[in-house]
C-alpha cells in the first residue's frame, strides 16, 4: 500500500506538467492581454508595451513557461499582475472557503443522496421510488444559478431564516487562525461566529450539493438493486436476519463501491461547480478568483489556480482509490 | 458483530449529543444588539489595490475616496473644484506654476502630520524614476493625466508649488482625481511594496480590514478635520450578482448597493423600504462613422504634426467621406425610440459628445430629428439614390452607455435598411475590438467613453484631429478637422472657465454640422439604498463619499 501511494504521488508530476502546459498555452492563445486590460480603453500603445515588458509578456511563450516553472520549483508562484499580491497568498486566502463549501455540499449530497437511493431501491416501483427519482432528475437538470436565487428568495427574503450570502455576519467580531472559518470559530470558542458561519453555509451547500446528490441517489439505487438480487442477500434473509441488517449492513456496504467512485469524481467537479455557487452567494472562494483572473488575463494567478485545482483533483482521486480497499477488502494494490 | 453495532450506535448518539451541547452552549453567547451606526454597501466587485495612485478600477476608488483626500476636490454633486487639503492656490502669470497653501493641523490616521513633505512624497513617487518608491507601482494615470507636471516642490512646511511644462487648463480638475490624493509617507516606509494593503490617509474613515472577495471594513475617523462622520462603521461588501445584491438589500443584510439590474427598477420603486437614486452619468455612447483619413504618429507625441500626412484608414469607405451621407445617417435613426425601448430608462438621449452637466456643453444645438425622408433626400443629393452596403462593428460587451449593443445594432440596422443602407454586423472579442477600431479598420462602429476627471477636455479630445492617429485613435470616427483641434488647443491654454466654455461650445457646433458621430445616449448612474439611509449625494464622477451619510 505504501509503495502504491508513493507511486501514485509520483504520477502527479507528469499530470501537473501536462495540465500547466495546456493551461499556459490556452490562456496565452486566448485574445486579449493583461496590459490592455489593466490600462483600459484610454491607454497608448507605448504604455501597453511597457507593462508587457515589465511582466515578461514580450518573451516567447516557452521562455515564459520555463521561467514560471523555475520559480514554481522554488515555491514561488509569482505575483498577480492585477493586485500585485503573491499568488500563493491570493489562493491561500480563498482556498479554505472553497474546501469548506465543497465538503458541506458533499456531506449534504451523500446524506440525502444515499438515503434517497436506499429508499428508492428497497421500495422499487413504489410511489416513493418514483418521487425520489423524479426529484433526482429535477436536481440533475437544475441550473445552479437559478436554484441559488430561488433558495435565497425563499429562505432569505420571505422566510428570513437564513442569510442571503457572504461568509459570516460582518457585525460579529471574528478572529482568523487557519482560514477555515468553521474550525476557527471552534478553536476560538466563538459561539456567535460558529452559528453565523454555519448558517451562511447552508444555502450554498444545498445549491452546490443538489446535482451530486441527485447523481448519488441514482447510483445508490441502481447499485443497491443489483446487490439485492444476489444470492448472498437471499441467503441472509433465509438465515432470518432482520431486513434492516440485511440492507444497511450487508447490501449497502457492497453497493458502496460505485457510489464512492461517483463521490470522488464529483468532489473534483464540485470545485468547478463552485464557481457559479460562489458568484450567486458572494462566497469568497477560489472559483470566483479564477474566473476574475481569466477575465483580467491575469496569467500568473490563472495558472496558479489551475495548478491547485489539478492537485486537489489528483489527491481526491487517490483518496477514493484508497477508500476502495476499506470498503471492499478484496481490492488490493500491491 | 452485534456488539460492534451497539458500540457504533452509542458512539453516534454521543457525538450528536456533544454537537448539540456545543451549539446550545455557544448560542448563549450570541452578541448583543449592536448600537453602532453601521452601513454596509454592496459593490459588484472587489478592489485591485488600495493605493490611490496605482489603480484604475471603480471599486478601488469607491473605498479609497472615503480614506484619502486630495489638495482639491469636486463640489458635491458637480465637477467644479473646491479646496480640500489645500486651503487656497495661486496660478502664476505665465500659467506654469500653481502654488498651494496647505491646511494646517491635519493628521493622517497613523498620527503622521499632513504637510508639504507628504504632498511631495505622494506626487514624486509617481514620476521621479529615481525615487525609492517609484518601483512599487505602475502609476498608470500619471502618464495619462499628469505628464505636464515637471516637478512638485516644497516651499515651506505648508506651501507646495506644482510646476508645469506647459499651460494645461485641465490640470485643476486632474488634481481632484483620486490618483493624486495624499498618502502617509510614514506608512509607505513601514509597508514598502505592500503599502497597498494598508491604506492610510487623512479622510473621514480609517481602514480596518480587507478580506479579499468578501469585504472591506472602515471605521469612523473621530479626529477628522471636518468633524467626525455620522457613521461609526462603513463596510463594503462584494456581491457580484445583481439579483443577489438586491435580495440582500431586501433582506436588509446591506443598506446600499450599486448597479441595480434595470429589469428590477419597477420592483425597487414599488418597495416602500427602498429608495432608488438616479443622476446623469459622465459618459457618452455613440455610433462613429469613419470619415476616412488618419495619420501615423511617427514620433508618438499624440499630436498631428505637419510632417505626418493624412492617409486613408484601413476602414476607408468612400460614401462616409461625404458630409451629406453622415448627416443622412443622423436623420435616419430614431434615437428616442432606441433610448426608450432598449436602454430601459437607464439613459437620456445625447445630442453632443459630452454630458449635459459639463462646462462648455452647447445646449443651443438642435439635434437631428428622426426624418427618413430627409435622409433619403440627402443620400440622393450625395449621389447614392439606391443606397449602399456597409459593415457596422458591434461591441461584444455591454457598457452603461451601450446598454445592449446587439439589440441597438439591430435597431440601427433596420432604420438604415429603411433608407437603403444595408448593414452587415461584425463582432470580435473586446480587446481586439478596441485595437482594431483604434487602427481605423471599421467603416462604422459602436463605442463610447466614460469620463475620467470631470473636465470637458476629457471628452472633447475624442473629436479633435490629434485623436486620429492610426493604431491609437481616440477619435474613432477619424474626423480630422483642424478647426476643431485649434479650438480644443485654445481651450487648454486658458484657466478662464467662461472662455473655455465658449471655445468648446463653438467646437460642438462644427462637429454637429459635420456629423462624424451619431451621439446616442448618456447613461444614468443608479444606486439603491434602504429608506433609513440619509444624505447620500450622487456625483457625476460616480464617486461615492459616505462622509455626510447618516442612518435614521
Amino acid at each position: 500500500m505504501k509503495w502504491y501511494i508513493i507511486k501514485r504521488l509520483l504520477q502527479i508530476i507528469p499530470v501537473i506538467l501536462g495540465v500547466t502546459i495546456i493551461a499556459f498555452t490556452l490562456i496565452h492563445i486566448a485574445p486579449g492581454d493583461p496590459a490592455r486590460n489593466m490600462l483600459g480603453q484610454h491607454a497608448s500603445q507605448q504604455e501597453i508595451d511597457e507593462i508587457r515588458a515589465k511582466y515578461g509578456l514580450d518573451q516567447p511563450l516557452y521562455v515564459q513557461y520555463f521561467i514560471w516553472l523555475g520559480d514554481v520549483l522554488q515555491g514561488n508562484l509569482g505575483r498577480s499582475i492585477l493586485s500585485h499580491e503573491q499568488v500563493t497568498i491570493e489562493i491561500a486566502s480563498r482556498f479554505p472557503n472553497t474546501i469548506e463549501l465543497a465538503i458541506a455540499a458533499m456531506l449534504f449530497a451523500i446524506l440525502i443522496g444515499v438515503i434517497a437511493g436506499i429508499i428508492s431501491a428497497t421500495k422499487q416501483y413504489s410511489i416513493a421510488d418514483y418521487s425520489v427519482m423524479g426529484i433526482a432528475l429535477f436536481g440533475i437538470s437544475m441550473p445552479v444559478f437559478w436554484l441559488g436565487i430561488m433558495l435565497m428568495m425563499i429562505f432569505g427574503v420571505y422566510l428570513g431564516w437564513l442569510p442571503i450570502g457572504g461568509r459570516i455576519d460582518l457585525l460579529i467580531p471574528f478572529h482568523r487562525v487557519t482560514g477555515f472559518m468553521v474550525l476557527d470559530s471552534i478553536i476560538t470558542a466563538n459561539g456567535a461566529a460558529l452559528i453565523s458561519v454555519l448558517s451562511h453555509l447552508v444555502l450554498p451547500a444545498i445549491a452546490l450539493g443538489t446535482i451530486p446528490m441527485a447523481i448519488i441517489a441514482r447510483t445508490t439505487r441502481s447499485s443497491m438493486l443489483e446487490i439485492l438480487r444476489q444470492d448472498f442477500i437471499r441467503t441472509e434473509r433465509a438465515k432470518g436476519l432482520s431486513e434492516r441488517i440485511v440492507i444497511y449492513k450487508h447490501a449497502l456496504r457492497n453497493a458502496m463501491v460505485p457510489v464512492v467512485t461517483v463521490v470522488g469524481l464529483n468532489f473534483g467537479l464540485l470545485l468547478s461547480g463552485a464557481i457559479l455557487t460562489e458568484t450567486v452567494f458572494s462566497w469568497p472562494g477560489v472559483g470566483r478568483l479564477v474566473v476574475n483572473a481569466v477575465y483580467a488575463r491575469d496569467y500568473p494567478l490563472v495558472i496558479g489556480c489551475i495548478l491547485v485545482f489539478a492537485l486537489v483533483f489528483v489527491i481526491v482521486n487517490l483518496i477514493t482509490d484508497i477508500l476502495y480497499t476499506y470498503i471492499d477488502p478484496r481490492i488490493h494494490y500491491d | 458483530m452485534r456488539r460492534d453495532n451497539i458500540i457504533n450506535k452509542k458512539a453516534v448518539v454521543a457525538i450528536i449529543f456533544c454537537v448539540m451541547l456545543i451549539v446550545i452552549s455557544f448560542s448563549g453567547c450570541v452578541q448583543e444588539e449592536s448600537k453602532e451606526k453601521v452601513l454596509i454597501f454592496a459593490s459588484a466587485g472587489d478592489v485591485d489595490k488600495l493605493d490611490p495612485a496605482d489603480v484604475t478600477d471603480g471599486e478601488s476608488v469607491e473605498r479609497m475616496d472615503n480614506i484619502f483626500e486630495g489638495l482639491v476636490e469636486y463640489k458635491p454633486g458637480g465637477t467644479e473644484i473646491q479646496p480640500c487639503l489645500a486651503t487656497s492656490w495661486v496660478t502664476s502669470s505665465d500659467g506654469k506654476n500653481i502654488t498651494f497653501t496647505l491646511r494646517q493641523g491635519v493628521k493622517f490616521h497613523d498620527g503622521t502630520d499632513f504637510n508639504a513633505d507628504a504632498v511631495v512624497f505622494s506626487f514624486e513617487r509617481q514620476y521621479n524614476t529615481s525615487h525609492p518608491y517609484f518601483q512599487y507601482g505602475e502609476w498608470i494615470y500619471w502618464g495619462l493625466f499628469y505628464s505636464d507636471i515637471s516637478s512638485v516642490e516644497k516651499i515651506d512646511n505648508y506651501t507646495v508649488n506644482i510646476r508645469l511644462d506647459k499651460v494645461n487648463a485641465e490640470m485643476m480638475t486632474n488634481l481632484a482625481m483620486f490618483t493624486v490624493t495624499i498618502v502617509s509617507p510614514t506608512n509607505a516606509e513601514i509597508w514598502k511594496e505592500d503599502a497597498f494593503k494598508h491604506p492610510v490617509g487623512t479622510g473621514p474613515f480609517k481602514f480596518v480590514e480587507w478580506v479579499k472577495d468578501d469585504h472591506i471594513t472602515l471605521e469612523a475617523n473621530k479626529e477628522y478635520w471636518r468633524g467626525a462622520p455620522k457613521l461609526d462603521k462603513l463596510i463594503f461588501r462584494v456581491i457580484e450578482d445583481p439579483s443577489a445584491r438586491l435580495l440582500a438589500l431586501q433582506a436588509t443584510e446591506i443598506q446600499g448597493m450599486e448597479f441595480p439590474d434595470p429589469a428590477s427598477f419597477n420592483s425597487i420603486k414599488a418597495d416602500s423600504n427602498l429608495q432608488l437614486l438616479t443622476a446623469p452619468g459622465m459618459n457618452v455612447g455613440y455610433l462613429a462613422i469613419n470619415c476616412g483619413y488618419g495619420y501615423n504618429d511617427n514620433n508618438s507625441n499624440g499630436v498631428h504634426d505637419t510632417d505626418e500626412p493624412w492617409v486613408e484608414t484601413p476602414g476607408y469607405f468612400e460614401p462616409f467621406t461625404n458630409k451629406s451621407v453622415r448627416q443622412a445617417i443622423n436623420y435616419a435613426i430614431n434615437k428616442t425610440s432606441i433610448i426608450e425601448n432598449l436602454y430601459k430608462g437607464t439613459a437620456i438621449v445625447a445630442k453632443n459628445g459630452m454630458p449635459p452637466f459639463m462646462l462648455g456643453y452647447n445646449d443651443d444645438i438642435v439635434d437631428y430629428p428622426y426624418n427618413p425622408d430627409k435622409a433619403r433626400e440627402l443620400l440622393t443629393e450625395a449621389g447614392y439614390p439606391n443606397g449602399f452596403n456597409t459593415t457596422l462593428w458591434v461591441m461584444p460587451v455591454s457598457r452603461p452607455y451601450m446598454f445592449d449593443p446587439v439589440k441597438i445594432g439591430e435597431a440601427i440596422q433596420s432604420y438604415l435598411e429603411d433608407v437603403n443602407i444595408h448593414i452587415q454586423f461584425y463582432q470580435v472579442e473586446w480587446a481586439t475590438y478596441l485595437e482594431k477600431t483604434e487602427a481605423g479598420e471599421h467603416p462604422m462602429c459602436l463605442l463610447g467613453w466614460t469620463g475620467d476627471n470631470g473636465d470637458p477636455n476629457n471628452f472633447m479630445q475624442l473629436y479633435g484631429a490629434n485623436g486620429c492617429n492610426i493604431g491609437g485613435a481616440l477619435n474613432v470616427a477619424f474626423y480630422n478637422s483642424t478647426d476643431v483641434q485649434d479650438l480644443l488647443d485654445a481651450a487648454l491654454q486658458t484657466y478662464d472657465t467662461n472662455e473655455r466654455a465658449d471655445l468648446y461650445e463653438e467646437a460642438q457646433e462644427i462637429i454637429h454640422e459635420d456629423a462624424p458621430y451619431l451621439y446616442l445616449a448618456h447613461a444614468n448612474q443608479n444606486l439603491v439604498f434602504t429608506k433609513n439611509v440619509q444624505g447620500f449625494v450622487l456625483n457625476p464622477t460616480a464617486r461615492y463619499f459616505f462622509y455626510p451619510v447618516d442612518l435614521t
